[in-house]
């Protein structure tokens, strides 16, 4: 496969020309420039649409139009962006829109800092905007995965006519590591018994307005057996020196990386540490957690760029067989090897 | 007796939108751009429209679904309705539709139309819709020279919520918001959109018109057409502001509300057509997207990338780099880093690159980690380094208390003119800066570091690096590439002259 | 419609009809005017005195519902004639 060293931004929008991605619409945002930028070069090259939007608002509602005229679209961004495009986001989730989002977290809230952070979590893996909607997200963790989990977003997207979710930090997104880039797609979905076209054939409705209370409420469970469906068949994980760990680490994206040294130095020493990756954030791997308990685990360590975001899914996947102790790092801040392996010798006396 | 319109002024330059084509036809009815039976209307009456008695909104339906079954271009249409009255715009018009958020109707029409390079695109918006949540959203399109048509129906009030203020609203007039009266001291003064409109380059076609009246209803019908035309023949942006009668939200009936536009809004909206150069206006082209995958491959340049081919020393003197390379901005310290990890791909190893990241970046200094090595990568940031590339005294300070013992610490002696205070690691004093300035320009003190790590590591042998060059400086110059290669093994040849490694 | 009818006429659905009255305000030859009864929705809808049309339109492009007004025109052939 040919290989080329590059970061996970570039990698994320070779993804997505890969996967036949036909358009880009951003507003740039530190840490997520990067991939406007790469955009705005490569989309030309493929005689693909890119646009620099007035804002992020106006950028996921040109997405919401693109996907619904069946093109494959996508827009990066990060926090106080993400926020913008939440509105837009429940309208293509009420209107089964397929698009991709690349959100390279930072910190927050407010302005906060173009660290990385991992405080985004809540607002894209809940859904962040009006209604009840799910976004599909993925969380890579190397610009390998930043590739690849691009190409698979616009499949799932595609799949279940959903928005999809690329999760990552800014340390994701800025490091450079040797992608082997995969084959283009070939072929596409049909969308021509819903997509507007601006043919004879296409004169379809894109709408997410249902007057009639059992008619919404019906569309609503319709989009709760979707992602009940998606829960049951689209679940990701990775798992690193699990089989005989006593103690376990859960983490996704650039904590998960710190953590697989982790599990490396504690091996070192002896420690029977592991780590659990949720690649999928939603749908979250509730089942494969909750199998933790009975695995003869004695401790488990969820370590987060945010205040708890992630451990409240860890226990509500424990269902209070076990609880999931926490360690984070905030503001930009990273947490490092030895200060978790610290932490863990504090909490579980290895 | 209201007789016919006349032609009026610069419309008179397009003999085709005279608006007297109606004597073609031997009947007047629902026009076909209309859906036969209103399917997405819940409810019995599928027959008939949501609005109120006298409502503006029928009128201008009536007029674009006549011009697109005259024109014959029904199918081929695609109608963004917005949030307001119009919101049910879809229930009518048997084109393609999306129904859209509050105010962003110009943003998805420019997608759609990109998308649809060859359909005419209508953006169906309201005046709180346009003017005042979307307000940023119809100045871009409009400056983008969107191809598309919007049709800005100005009714002075929010309709749909039930007659609150709206940016169109008058001075002094009342509303369930205004119930004092507008305010233009608190509340500001109308906002003349057409006139905002023509202040950008772009739009081709700029007119308000009226329903107040036949004649002005008429030269409604004219501009219409003209403005949908200019997006058949694809000639961009057309904006046709309308006023128009809200019976219901004025608390008047429609012919007090006709009344109302003559007497009160006209003199604050004048009617008028600001620009029309839509004859001069080229085309709009869009491009064809290149979907085919061998293409796709080649434009990215897939048989250049071939990586992991070199063989591995088996004799490195280093199993793991965890590398920390530091100096000024300018010191060519990312390049220094993202060569080594560049070589390290091509020697099949794992390798990262992590750029010092945030506010560290201000202030001149910049600093990178790379890792090498056979194993998967952990973290990617190096916190305890194995060697440090140091090219000036600050990161030689800040560097060398972090390193593991036993490491290799490299340094830029041209520049640093202390001694590192480590004792429990190999230190290499090269003077990357003046060797580079021998070779007659500073930039190439990368690659001189490049060559020292070579020469120190064992790891890459320095006629390897010099193969790649190509691909590390792809584009450069060959005389950039043989400078490079100089430098390359004169680090490699200054180490392996002056220590023992 | 009957075949003694004199073209142009204008035909109103009498039940779509909205009572808006703009189609009577617009007509140049005043042959429109409200009507005593109420339709089903309870308006008092817009009929055609039955002569004096001179086919100018005004009450179709005036009526903001798009199939209350029909009018056909001098040269009108049926359709299932032609
Ligand atoms: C984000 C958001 N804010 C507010 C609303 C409520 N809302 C619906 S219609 C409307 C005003 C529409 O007025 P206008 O654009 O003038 O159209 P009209 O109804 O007069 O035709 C508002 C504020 C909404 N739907 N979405
Ligand atoms: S409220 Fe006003 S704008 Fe809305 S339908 Fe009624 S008359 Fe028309
Ligand atoms: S076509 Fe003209 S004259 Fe005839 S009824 Fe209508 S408005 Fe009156
Ligand atoms: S304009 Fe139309 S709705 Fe209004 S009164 Fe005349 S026919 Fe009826």
């Amino acid at each position: 496969m040919p290989r080329k060293l590059m970061k996970g931004n570039h990698a994320s929008v070779y993804g997505a020309i890969l996967a036949g991605c036909e358009a880009y619409y951003g507003y740039p945002i530190t840490p997520a420039s990067e991939i406007a930028e790469s955009a705005s070069t490569l989309f030309p090259k493929f005689g693909r649409i890119f646009l620099q939007a007035e804002s992020e608002v106006a950028a996921i509602n040109m997405v919401y139009g693109a996907a619904g005229c069946g093109q494959r679209v996508m827009t990066g961004s990060s926090g106080p962006g993400i926020s913008l495009k939440q509105e837009g986001l429940s309208y293509c989730a009420g209107s089964a829109l397929p698009c991709v989002v690349v959100d390279i977290m930072r910190g927050g809230p407010g302005l906060g800092n173009i660290g990385p952070e991992q405080s985004d979590y809540n607002q894209v893996v809940k859904g962040g905007g009006h209604g009840n909607y799910r976004n599909i997200v993925l969380a890579p963790n190397s610009a390998q995965e930043m590739c690849d989990l691009t190409m698979l977003a616009f499949e799932l997207a595609d799949k279940y006519r959903n928005p999809a979710f690329v999760l990552t930090d800014g340390v994701i997104g800025q490091m450079m590591e040797a992608v082997d880039l995969p084959e283009p797609v070939s072929e596409f979905p049909d969308k021509s018994d819903w997509a507007v076209k601006g043919t004879d054939e296409t004169r379809h409705l894109i709408n997410s307005i249902y007057l009639d209370h059992d008619d919404l409420e019906e569309w609503n469970r319709e989009l709760e057996r979707k992602y009940e469906l998606i829960q049951k068949n689209e679940v990701l994980v990775e798992e690193y020196m699990m089989d005989d760990a006593e103690i376990v680490t859960i983490g996704y994206g650039s904590s998960s990386r710190v953590l697989r040294s982790a599990v490396d130095m504690a091996r070192e020493n002896g420690i029977k540490l592991g780590l659990f990756r949720p690649i999928t954030l939603f749908p979250f791997p509730v089942d494969e957690i909750a199998k933790l308990p009975e695995a003869g685990i004695r401790g488990i360590l969820t370590v987060e760029m945010s205040t708890g975001q992630l451990v409240d899914d860890v226990n509500l996947a424990l269902k209070g067989r076990m609880i999931s102790d926490l360690y984070s790092r905030l503001g930009g801040n990273v947490p490092s090897a030895v200060e978790i392996l610290e932490k863990i010798s504090e909490l579980y006396g290895v | 007796m209201e007789t016919f319109l006349l032609p009026w002024r610069s419309l008179r330059r397009s003999p085709s939108f005279t608006g007297c084509d109606m004597e073609k036809k031997t009947v007047l009815r629902k026009p076909k751009g209309f859906i036969d039976v209103y399917k997405h209307k819940p409810g019995a009456e599928k027959d008939r429209t949501h609005y109120c008695p006298g409502c503006g909104h029928g009128i201008l339906h009536k007029l674009i679904a006549e011009a697109l079954e005259d024109f014959d271009l029904v199918e081929k249409t695609i109608v963004i309705s917005p949030v307001g009255c119009s919101v049910f715009a879809y229930y009518y018009f048997h084109t393609g539709n999306l129904q859209v958020a509050h105010g962003r109707a110009p943003a998805v029409a420019s997608a759609v139309s990109r998308a649809n390079p060859d359909s005419v695109v209508i953006s169906y918006q309201g005046d709180g819709d346009l003017a005042a949540i979307g307000g940023n959203n119809i100045i871009q399109a409009a400056n983008r020279g969107e191809n598309m048509v919007v049709f800005f129906v100005n009714n002075a009030i929010y309709g749909m919520t039930g007659g609150q203020m709206a940016p169109t609203t008058l001075a002094g007039q009342k509303t369930t918001t205004t119930p004092y009266g507008r305010n233009v001291k608190t509340d500001g003064y109308p906002i003349q959109v057409c006139e905002l409109i023509n202040t950008f380059t772009a739009p081709v076609y700029v007119t308000r018109t009226s329903l107040h009246d036949m004649p002005n209803i008429r030269k409604t019908r004219t501009a219409v057409r003209k403005a949908i035309m200019n997006a058949k023949e694809k000639k961009g942006f057309s904006f046709v502001e309308v006023l128009s009668m809200c019976p219901s939200g004025w608390k008047k009936d429609s012919l007090q509300s006709q009344q109302w536009i003559k007497e009160d809004m006209i003199p604050r909206f004048p009617l008028d057509v600001f620009r029309d150069i839509s004859e001069d206006a080229e085309a709009v082209e869009r491009p064809v997207p290149v979907m085919d995958p061998e293409e796709v491959k080649k434009i990215f340049g897939y048989s250049d990338f071939k990586a992991g081919t070199i063989q591995k020393n088996p004799e490195a003197n280093f199993e793991k780099v965890f590398l920390r390379v530091s100096g000024f901005g300018g010191q060519g310290i990312m390049s220094t880093g993202i060569a080594l990890a560049n070589v390290g791909m091509e020697y099949d190893y794992n390798v990262s690159w992590l750029p010092s990241y945030g506010p560290e970046m201000r202030g001149g200094t910049a600093n990178c980690s790379v890792k090498i090595q056979e194993d998967m990568i952990g973290a990617s940031e190096v916190t305890e380094p194995n060697i440090i590339i140091a090219m000036n005294q600050p990161s030689l300070e800040k560097f060398e208390k972090i390193m593991v013992p036993g490491g290799a610490l490299i340094y830029n002696s041209t520049l640093i003119d202390i001694e590192p205070s480590r004792n429990d690691v190999d230190i290499y004093p090269v003077p990357i800066t003046g060797i580079a300035d021998e070779l007659g320009d500073t930039r190439v003190q990368s690659m001189v570091s490049v060559g020292a790590f070579a020469a120190i590591t064992g790891l890459f042998d320095p006629e390897e690096i010099v193969r790649l060059m190509p691909s590390l400086f792809e584009g450069k110059p060959d005389k950039v590439l043989r400078m490079n290669e100089e430098a390359v093994r004169r680090g490699h040849n200054y180490v392996t002259e002056n220590f023992s490694v | 419609m009957s075949e003694s009818r004199k073209y142009p006429f204008p035909e109103i659905d009498s039940n779509i009809c909205k009572g808006c009255k703009l189609c009577i305000a617009a007509c140049p030859t005043n042959v429109l005017v409200i009507s005593d009864k109420l339709n089903s929705k309870g308006f008092h809808f817009s009929e055609y005195i039955g002569e004096g049309c001179v086919g100018c339109g005004n009450c179709f492009y005036t009526c903001p519902e798009p199939s209350a007004v029909i009018v056909y025109l001098k040269d009108y052939v049926s359709e299932e004639v032609s």
